[in-house]
């Protein structure tokens, strides 16, 4: 089992935020979301963000993806400040989104018609990127699925292609917003089962944005604390459990051991 | 007793026409009870056989209405999706445009009709722009809201993969506002009708709207029903055609196992 490859100092990170806060609103109405956040995350390297609810943790994704621009600070990615929507970027929400007049795949390849290079090749190699989207929806289970609708899946299958989406145009950064969140326990923990064997297989650089402290000492190798809203990063815990995780990991000591010290830090945060 | 699946369907498409049946019995027999003089209000029975009668004449005042009815309801379609779409799409155009929409729908468009045959003298034309501007508001605020109710999560995909304006227009915006674009049709077709007969009623020599007003004044009463019965029956199936363009455009929309 390979430890994330985060030797500080080795490389400069993929992701790099300093002293960033960004407040929503102007003048006397202005709300602070986000306070002073500074991060590095490397290349490869599976992030979780979690906190109390309203912390700013999506504010955090839209930063970093350059959908908004920061109040001050500054965003850097690639060694390069962040002004506009960056490229090789892949989102996934709570909300599936999936558009309702596609099929899943087409759905799935919704992606190629938009980002380049894939956008010119897509009408002369539609076939060798069907095939491609084939492959992504049996990797997730979904092979059979390709040309139902989104409404004829669960809420499960749902996500996963969400997911599949996100993956498709292979990014180098996959933003996930609370991707499992409105799931059952049981799917959930499946599909933490799914994107960790995608990620070891493809090793992009992830952000995961939960409130689940379990899921997000399963996939990630760096949690992030956040406290209230103006939300501050007020913890930092690498986890080195060895991978692939399982879900008999989650019932291990160190596992749990790490799931109660976040867990006291974000009480510290309601108390 | 319980109805089986296709009892049921049977039943449900019979409905329509029963009601309809109950409806006109009961007139009929109100007539001959309460021996009301057909001068006030014919029995059916009378004025079906007028439209038997006067077959000929009903078919062609009918058509002259239809035609101008159906080019007025073109017209507001594609201007109505445009200035829809314009609506929808710019924050801008939305502020500068929409109170004025707002204001111009309060006009009570019988009011516009006489200033219409000023300009534009009496026929066809005063008809198709009265059905085109009574009909065109609904089709504007359904395709605005359509645009304008894009989930914040798609837009927000769209831009991180780097999508244009544009793009996110044709690939999202517009697809997304065709259910309520033909849930509006419905809507603006029967609107239309109201316009074209509208403005044949106030001044003018041809359609349905001209021959009721004709015959009302030579207390015919059973001729001025027997328009109305053909409007009624024009609307009707100018609706089950925009519902059945819908069902074929947009069968997403009804969620499949929905549709029947």
């Amino acid at each position: 089992m390979t430890a994330p490859q985060t030797a500080p100092g080795a490389s400069p990170p993929l992701v790099e935020l300093n002293a960033v806060s960004l407040a929503y609103g102007e003048g006397r109405e202005a709300t602070l979301a986000l306070a002073d956040a500074t991060m590095k995350i490397g290349q490869g390297e599976f992030v979780a963000v979690v906190g109390p609810s309203g912390c700013g943790k999506s504010t955090l994704m839209k930063l970093v993806t350059g959908l908004i621009p920061p109040t001050s600070g500054e965003v850097k990615v690639r060694g390069e400040r962040v002004t506009r929507p960056i490229k090789g970027v892949g989102m996934a929400f709570q909300n599936a989104t999936l558009l309702p007049w596609r099929t899943t795949r087409d759905n799935i390849m919704l992606p190629l018609e938009v980002v380049q290079p894939h956008k010119s090749r897509l009408r002369a190699e539609r076939a060798a990127y069907f095939d491609k989207a084939q492959k992504l929806l049996a990797s997730v289970g979904l092979g059979e699925f390709g040309d139902k609708y989104p409404w004829q899946l669960s809420g499960g299958m749902q996500q996963r292609s969400n997911v599949c989406r996100a993956l498709i145009h292979e990014p180098q950064i996959l933003m996930l917003d609370e991707p499992f969140g409105a799931l059952d326990a049981f799917t959930r923990e499946e599909l933490w089962g799914i994107m960790q064997a995608l990620w070891l297989e493809r090793r992009f650089t992830a952000v995961l944005v939960t409130h689940d402290l379990r899921e997000a000492v399963y996939l990630a190798d760096t949690v992030y604390v956040m406290s209230r809203r103006p939300g501050r990063i007020v913890k930092i815990r690498k986890v080195d459990l060895p991978r692939p995780r399982t879900l008999e990991t989650t019932f291990q000591a160190e596992f749990v051991d790490i799931v109660h010290e976040l867990r006291e830090r974000i009480q510290m945060e309601h108390g | 007793m319980a109805m089986t699946a296709r009892q049921q369907r049977y039943a449900r498409l019979a409905m329509p026409w029963l009601t309809l049946a109950v409806l006109l019995i009961a007139w009929e027999l109100a007539c001959l009870v309460f021996d009301v003089p057909e001068i006030v209000a014919p029995r059916p029975s009378q004025v079906f056989a007028v439209m038997v009668q006067r077959w000929d004449l009903l078919v062609r005042f009918c058509l002259e209405t239809l035609w101008t009815t159906m080019i007025g309801f073109v017209l507001a379609i594609g201007f109505g999706l445009l200035l829809g779409l314009a609506i929808g799409a710019s924050p801008f155009v939305y502020a500068g445009l929409y109170p004025l929409l707002i204001a111009f729908n309060a006009i009570p468009k019988v009011a516009i009709v006489p200033i219409l045959m000023i300009w534009l003298g009496i026929g066809a034309l005063p008809a198709i722009i009265t059905a085109f501007v009574i009909s065109f508001f609904p089709i504007v605020v359904n395709v605005a809201t359509g645009l304008a109710t894009i989930e914040p999560e798609m837009r927000d995909l769209m831009r991180s993969l780097g999508a244009s304006n544009y793009e996110i227009l044709t690939k999202v915006g517009i697809p997304r506002a065709m259910p309520y674009l033909f849930a509006s049709l419905k809507v603006a077709a029967t609107l239309a009708f109201v316009g074209s007969v509208l403005s044949e009623t106030v001044g003018g020599n041809r359609g349905i709207g001209f021959l009721m007003l004709s015959a009302s004044a030579r207390n015919d009463s059973a001729t001025t029903f027997a328009g109305l019965f053909a409007i009624a029956i024009m609307g009707v199936a100018v609706y089950a055609a925009c519902a059945l363009v819908e069902r074929r455009m947009t069968r997403w929309a009804f969620r499949g196992e929905l549709v029947r």
